[in-house]
């Protein structure tokens, strides 16, 4: 599929199906850019499981859940793998994340990898690279307008729901 | 909706039902301060990590609605309303210029511009040099290694230049710098900046926006494509920012990082917030803008035409003419209609201009553009009696020229008030 633009139809139909986002690349660190998505998707009801070799060997625990070494360590389903990875460390995360049944692979803000893409496209995975979920989250639900973000929704409904 | 016409977005981008009551117009939210639902959610907010409104100095929910408005209608990806035309410029060159920064602009800015850049922009440490727009290799050879920005106005006021905004967005961007463009009096219905290349724009909502006189606002809309990383150095996007803990902009909010570090920092500490009053004011005008602008452009070239005729006046410059020097710029760049901003020459000078504007009866001697009444001012005895007689007849404003703003009255009036006043000379 084309992955230079994605219909908000496809972007709303991942969040939507969405329930535990393990998050590649966690930071402990609040100023960190994976720090905000994850606080922010915490909020919005989705379990978001950190994975990050090195704070996983000091035992550190991010915004209450403990950081996984691996994808294959996390105990529970995984819906979702969050890429907060440089380009070049995807293809490995995606071969992972097809072995763990995983239904979609995320790539972060500034992080395409086609072959990865392909990858997990043939394996049956969907697939989103240079978004952020927590923006689309934002855009979808249209709380990033009070930034003053287009967030290209047109509605005469009250919900906000996404 | 497949892709919403520009009607549609004028007056529904960023509006929907208030969540809370159902209301359907956009609440005027005149609040200052919002509740924190706890410490966590505070700093949260605080920190930039949830979207939310804190203080109506960063955020408001009735400007939230004009930003995005403007955003949608411009094509851009965001935007930062703030209190005025020039403090949307104060805003937007803060956030890219440092103390020894440079910025290349026109010099037939709208003589304000060219005092606020001259003056007090000088008292930041950031230099300009004005050039001829009508070249765009002007701007080339004026940008120097610290120069990081280029700006012109889409269509000149009072002049009636039109831009090459394409062809100086090119320049901008082999410098490394963003293109910054005045829009104030096109409108996103006439001209799309950033369909030709500019990177930001900046509008005056005062002017046509808002388009009834009767509020202040400005706009400054981010296209979201600068890639401010890779450009001559932004430090206060690209760098770790002291005052959010070594939290960096561009990292953290990709496309939006201008936007958000212009708002998070620069209106923050500067302050020029703009008034939800106010926001709902220019969004209640931006609903009629298509019609407003249609009627606007047919008007003035009516009176145009009719003033070229006219044995008082010596010429009259309104890119709108077929003749005009500009029209084929207008021809691709505002399409459909150049405006309704123009000057023309009064045989008889200073004087002449003067009293012109004193015989009018119908039409309001004012400084300000973009009402639905009719305007007309002697820029040499007024809005640009600040610049040096040369600066004066650079930007257009020569002691001979009277600048009108044509409004929405009916044509007929517009045109019988001008002939007696001229005929009174």
């Amino acid at each position: 599929m084309d992955h230079s633009i994605y219909t908000d139809a496809y972007i709303r139909g991942i969040l939507r199906a969405t329930r535990v986002i393990a998050m590649v690349g966690a930071s402990a660190n609040w100023n960190r850019p994976s720090y905000f998505a994850m606080k922010y998707l915490q909020e919005k009801g989705y379990r978001v499981i950190p994975v990050n070799p090195k704070e996983a060997a000091a035992g550190t625990v991010i915004l209450g859940e403990k950081t996984c070494a691996t994808l294959s360590e996390i105990p529970v389903p995984v819906d979702m793998v969050d890429c907060f990875r440089a380009p070049d460390a995807i293809v490995p995360i995606a071969e992972e994340a097809i072995s763990i049944g995983t239904k979609v692979l995320w790539m972060q803000l500034g992080v395409v990898n086609e072959e990865a893409a392909r990858l997990a496209e043939a394996a049956g995975l969907k697939v989103v690279m240079n978004r952020c979920p927590k923006i689309e989250y934002g855009r979808l639900s249209r709380e990033i307008g009070w930034l003053g973000v287009n967030t290209g929704i047109i509605s005469s409904r009250r919900s906000r729901a996404i | 909706m497949k892709k919403p016409g520009f009607e549609t977005l004028a007056i529904h981008a960023g509006a929907a039902p208030d969540p809370t009551t159902g209301a359907r117009a956009t609440p005027i939210y005149q609040t200052t301060a919002y509740v924190f639902d706890d410490v966590d959610q505070a700093a949260s907010l605080f920190n930039l990590q949830s979207f939310g409104n804190i203080y109506s100095r960063l955020t408001n929910p009735t400007n939230a609605v004009l930003e995005e408005r403007v955003a949608t209608l411009e094509g851009g990806r965001s935007a930062v309303a703030v209190a005025s035309g020039h403090a949307a410029q104060l805003v937007a060159f803060h956030t890219l210029m440092s103390p020894g920064d440079h910025i290349v602009a026109s010099r037939r800015l709208y003589g304000g511009s060219i005092t606020q850049f001259t003056h007090s922009f000088k008292r930041f440490g950031w230099d300009v040099t004005f050039v001829d727009p009508d070249d765009a290799d002007n701007f080339r050879q004026a940008a120097t290694p610290l120069t990081k920005a280029m700006f012109i106005e889409s269509l000149a006021n009072p002049g009636g230049v039109v831009c090459d905004i394409e062809a100086i967005g090119a320049v901008a961007h082999a410098a490394g710098v963003p293109l910054i463009v005045d829009n104030a009096m096109a409108t996103p219905y006439l001209c799309r900046p950033f369909e030709w290349g500019a990177d930001i724009v900046i509008h005056s909502a005062t002017k046509f926006l808002g388009g009834h006189g009767n509020s202040m606002a400005g706009i400054i809309v981010d296209s979201g494509k600068f890639d401010w990383s890779a450009g001559a150095g932004f430090p206060h996007v690209t760098e770790p920012v002291a005052s959010y803990h070594g939290l960096r902009f561009h990292e953290t909010f990709g496309d939006l990082a201008f936007a958000v570090a212009a708002r998070a920092v620069s209106l923050r500490d500067l302050g020029p917030a703009l008034s939800p009053f106010n926001a709902f004011l220019i969004l209640t005008g931006i609903e009629t803008l298509p019609l407003r602008m249609e009627r606007h452009c047919a008007n003035a070239l009516a009176v145009a035409q009719h003033l070229q005729a006219h044995p008082g006046v010596a010429w009259v410059s309104y890119a709108g003419l077929p003749l005009d020097p500009y029209h084929s710029l207008a021809q691709k760049y505002l399409p459909k209609g150049a405006g309704s901003v123009f000057t023309f020459g009064v045989t008889g000078g200073y004087a002449a201009g003067t009293r012109l504007v004193e015989s009018v009866e119908m039409i309001s001697h004012l400084a300000n553009i973009g009402d639905t009444r009719s305007l007309v001012i002697h820029p040499a005895s007024t809005t640009h009696r600040q610049l040096t007689p040369e600066q004066r007849i650079a930007a257009g404003a020569g002691d001979d020229v009277v600048r009108l703003s044509v409004g929405l009255e009916s044509v007929a009036d517009i045109i019988a008030d001008l002939d007696q006043a001229l005929a009174a000379l």
